[in-house]
């Protein structure tokens, strides 16, 4: 029974270079086989935005997008991505505007120790962009996708609604 | 003076825009350069003779840079100075599942787990002591027999107040019922993690997850027998504590000595699976309580047995065991009490602080005996329950001294708004509605290390641009205790809440504060802010006056509350350092808009024009604020516990819906009557019951630490479940403040207080619904279902 950082294996077989987008911006790296794609992003890229809650697809924290659609970014391996275009929370804001659903999180009190708050933002920007209109249902589903230990996801509720909010007032 | 521009008003946190956009950095998050990863050996025993440990070959390993064992450290430790018990790394025995054994550290975090592998131990497995009445029996060889018990009792704790035999005789209902509770965890997303930073001179910067900056510095010096100045501990963003990063932990000690003897920096995280191994949660607890109660009375007499299971190291635990039978003084007069608590040793994860500390499991018994008296009565549990909650400016019979209490008027809206008299009792079968209320600390008011320094103390810097800075030692945990501190500095030297910065928790930069444990940063830290604030103030004000030509004000001298009762019955002897609690700070200016006015004259003069002149003589503008508790209490053994300068007092109204098929149980709606004294910020007092309310209904319906033969079998988020977004009632807050005259600006305590009265609101709900009584947590499916069942074949 043992802990510690599981980076990058040496000798776990053929390293390979992998060429991909992440945050719009083309990457080439060698990466070893079975290198996650939260370690390749917060290892060997330094964006440490994406969170670690657990390593095993169960937190929920580690979210980004990869071509678009959420995933778990600890289950996946890095060498499959080829091509691929991920997302991360450092590409989410355009700039210095924050993207709707950032800006309710903020305001509404969604946010205290922040830990889950990047991969709820990750799947929330998936959402609307899917569904500008999420019912409370479709609400709830997306917000649990990730453990929040602090908030009881009332908050998070309420800025997912304030942002479905603002989206229909803006295309009525 | 009473209409604030700040506080009182909803304030996101000051980085939450950091932590929306990623860029908030964590433990973990640090790149230092040319670092060496650590691991950890943990032990697959729970108890077990360590007879040698080999080494060689995991040294021999290219790449490893150090290996250590217990014999790398001589002395133990444990946040208690009453019980430093626990070892960095274990010495000759190992006392439960994933206790460290050996540590390594590599140049890859690959290497370092490939090591690990290389390191062999030879135990000899013993049997171990899994539960508390095993505990309890005979031994010749304890888990610590350094205590030189002869059983694995670690400690007991018996106080008696009033004549509970006589309180019992006086009573018209009396019932005495067993109740049994299981372990549960913090489950905080962001695992403990830690990175050492060395310099050339062997000074060590220690970044780590922790609640406790101030005990991690002392606990490391300590430990690893260097001078205390050459350790600098810095907590970064931390990804939730409640409690359980409450502690000095090994692997601080083990990243901290790799970093000693390698000469290089050390990174160290956990994975989800060690953080169930390291534990620290709420103790599983076996006790039996017995109340009186008389409809004209009130409680004639409460009495308690607790058996609480400490796990193998000592940890809060002593804490613990007073807080089990004194936080039942509220939110109830109780004039005859007697309790007995015993904290045992086991082979297993230990137990310590968890949010409601000590105070949550006994909250369940009483509040659920509570109703079982008031139903038998024939009074309505909501109406008699506001009838007897404290008054204010009494003092408890183990002479707690309760001041503000919000509650009464509280909870009468909260019953308003709930439809109390509608629902309850007349809601269809399968529906029901309940109550409770509970009370908890505002800091505890005597240091754990006795020293005559301030509880806390703040530093506040004012530089030329008009930048405010406000350096504080206290933890920001995810609950908002920087943002807190800005607002009140903000509101004292009347600038904009992004004025103002604030280092935190940076045991160089930043003065002593005790850490986030207790609920008391608000309270303490608070305070300290506050004094800090008036002072630079009163600099401003000279200067203003310089300025304007006027006479410079007089300050009285820090007048002590008149009222002696408010002092804690002490004589008045503030220490001229101290400016008092919660202070006046009406000095006739107004300070706004970048403006300092005076109020008599109407002259004015600009805030950047006040900054200048009052920097020319001294170049620079810094000035110190203090919070100091009155003192208070009785001279028994054992009267400090608990004691606090201020309490905070919550009821929750609970429905519930009941599946008459199942015994499943959803909370439908809570509305939640807190009195938090005045609310600084009402967003982050709402984020903190809201997040109660979370973890309360997680313990209460399905959280539970599983253990088989010491081993944690759910130490993952798949099988120790907590509640989801589609559990999570609504919740409405009514209003329930009170004024707290020695808090900050009037406030108590919000992010502990709330969470115990839910689990028995949850469950005297329960009792509504279906008219059954459960006395043991969780409140399971098929538990409910049983004790349905068996109502029924009655
Ligand atoms: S880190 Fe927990 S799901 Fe990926
Ligand atoms: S805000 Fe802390 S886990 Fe969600």
């Amino acid at each position: 029974m043992n802990s510690g950082i599981d980076g990058a294996q040496p000798d776990a077989g053929a390293v390979r270079l992998l060429s991909l987008a992440v945050n719009g911006q083309r990457q080439q790296r060698a990466v070893a086989p079975d290198i996650t794609l939260l370690d390749f992003l917060r290892e060997q890229l330094g964006l440490t935005g994406s969170k670690r809650g657990c390593d095993l697809g169960e937190c929920g924290c580690c979210a980004v997008l990869v071509d678009g659609r959420p995933m778990l970014s600890c289950l996946l391996p890095a060498a499959d991505l080829e091509h691929s275009a991920i997302t991360t929370i450092e590409g989410i804001a355009a700039g210095t505007a924050l993207h709707p659903l950032q800006q309710a999180m903020i305001d509404e009190g969604a946010v205290q120790c922040g830990y889950c708050t990047p991969a709820m933002v990750i799947n929330g920007v998936h959402l609307f962009a899917s569904e500008p209109r999420p019912d409370a249902e479709a609400i709830r589903t997306c917000i649990s996708a990730t453990s929040c230990r602090c908030t009881g996801y009332n908050r998070i509720v309420q800025a997912f609604e304030r942002t479905a909010e603002r989206f229909a007032e803006e295309q009525p | 003076m009473n209409a604030y521009r700040i506080v009182g008003t909803p304030q996101p946190q000051i980085d939450a825009r950091d932590k929306v956009t990623g860029r908030a950095r964590y433990t973990d998050d640090i790149r230092l350069p040319n670092c060496l990863h650590a691991a950890i050996l943990r032990s697959p025993h729970a108890s077990a003779r360590i007879r040698a440990i080999d080494t060689a070959r995991a040294i021999a390993l290219p790449g490893v840079r150090a290996v250590l064992t217990g014999a790398d450290f001589e002395r133990t430790f444990g946040v208690l100075p009453i019980s430093k018990d626990e070892p960095a790394l274990a010495r000759e025995r190992v006392r439960y599942v994933g206790e460290p054994v050996a540590a390594v550290a590599a140049e890859t975090a690959a290497l370092a787990a490939a090591a690990l592998a290389l390191i062999a131990v030879d135990y000899l497995p013993t049997t171990p002591v899994l539960d508390v009445r095993q505990a309890l029996r005979p031994t010749d060889d304890p888990l610590h027999p350094e205590l030189s018990h002869d059983n694995n009792l670690h400690k007991q704790v018996e106080q008696c107040f009033g004549d509970p035999e006589a309180g019992f005789a006086q009573a018209s209902v009396v019932f005495e019922k067993r109740f049994s509770f299981p372990s549960v965890t913090h489950a905080f997303t962001e695992p403990h993690a830690v990175q050492v930073e060395i310099d050339g001179r062997g000074n060590l910067t220690v970044y780590s997850a922790t609640q406790v900056p101030h005990y991690v510095h002392l606990a490391l010096a300590q430990v690893l027998d260097i001078d205390e100045h050459r350790v600098r501990v810095i907590k970064p963003h931390l990804g939730g504590g409640f409690g359980g990063k409450s502690d000095p932990f090994p692997h601080e000690m083990i990243a901290a000595r790799l970093a000693l003897v390698t000469g290089r920096n050390v990174r160290l995280r956990f994975s989800r699976e060690d953080v169930f191994f390291s534990h620290h949660g709420r103790h599983p607890t076996q006790l039996t309580m017995k109340l009186g109660f008389h409809p004209g009375r009130g409680i004639t007499a409460l009495t308690g047995d607790f058996l609480i299971d400490g796990g193998a190291y000592g940890s809060f635990g002593v804490v613990t065991t007073y807080y089990n039978g004194v936080l039942l003084q509220g939110p109830y007069p109780v004039p005859n009490f007697a309790f007995r608590c015993r904290r045992m040793y086991t082979n297993k994860p230990m137990c310590g602080a968890m949010r409601g500390h000590g105070g949550v499991n006994p909250r369940f018994a009483s509040e659920v005996l509570m109703d079982m008296a008031l139903v038998q009565s024939g009074l309505d549990p909501c109406q008699a329950r506001i009838d007897l909650i404290h008054r204010e400016n009494t003092l408890t019979i183990n002479e707690f001294r309760i001041t503000s209490v919000g509650l009464k008027r509280g909870l009468e809206e909260a019953m308003r708004r709930s439809d109390w008299r509608d629902k309850y009792g007349k809601l269809p079968y399968g529906k029901g509605i309940g109550v409770a209320c509970g009370f908890f600390i505002s800091g505890s008011a005597l240091p754990i290390h006795r020293n005559r320094r301030p509880a806390s103390t703040v530093r506040l810097t004012l530089e030329f641009d008009g930048a405010v800075t406000v350096y504080s030692g206290a933890a920001d945990i995810g609950q908002g205790s920087d943002t807190v501190l800005a607002m009140m500095a903000a509101e004292v030297l009347g600038v904009d809440l992004g004025q103002v910065k604030v280092v935190a928790a940076d045991t160089r930069l930043t003065p002593v504060d005790l850490g986030s444990y207790s609920s008391r940063v608000t309270f303490m830290a608070g305070n300290a802010a506050r004094n800090a604030a008036i002072r630079m103030r009163r600099l401003l004000v000279a200067a203003a006056c310089r300025l304007l030509e006027l006479p410079a004000p007089e300050y009285r001298a820090p007048a002590p509350p008149e009222d002696r009762f408010r002092q804690g019955g002490r004589s008045p002897d503030f220490d001229a350092d101290f400016l008092g609690a919660n202070p006046d700070y009406d000095d006739g200016f107004e300070f706004a808009d970048g403006r300092i006015r005076h109020l008599g004259s109407g002259r004015e003069t600009g805030f950047l024009a006040a900054v200048h002149a009052a920097i020319e003589g001294p170049g620079v503008l810094q000035t110190v604020g203090n919070y100091r508790p009155p003192k208070l209490g009785g001279s028994f053994k054992g009267a400090g516990a608990g004691l606090s300068p201020a309490y905070s007092f919550t009821a929750f109204i609970v429905e519930v819906s009941v599946d008459p098929d199942t015994g499943f149980v959803k909370v439908d709606k809570a509305t939640c009557a807190h009195d938090c004294g005045f609310a600084l910020n009402p967003l982050a007092v709402r984020g903190q019951i809201e997040g109660c309310f979370h973890m309360g209904m997680g313990q209460a319906l399905m959280e539970e630490v599983l253990h088989d033969n010491g081993a944690v079998q759910n130490a993952g988020f798949l099988e120790y479940k907590i509640p989801s977004p589609f559990e999570q009632p609504e919740i409405d807050l009514v209003p329930s403040t009170s004024d707290e005259s020695e808090g900050p600006f009037g406030a108590k305590e919000a992010g502990e207080g709330p969470l115990a009265p839910v689990i028995p609101a949850i469950a005297n709900a329960i009792f509504d619904a279906v008219g059954v009584r459960l006395f043991e947590l969780p409140l399971r499916p098929d538990r409910v279902l049983a004790a349905m069942r068996k109502a029924t074949a009655r």
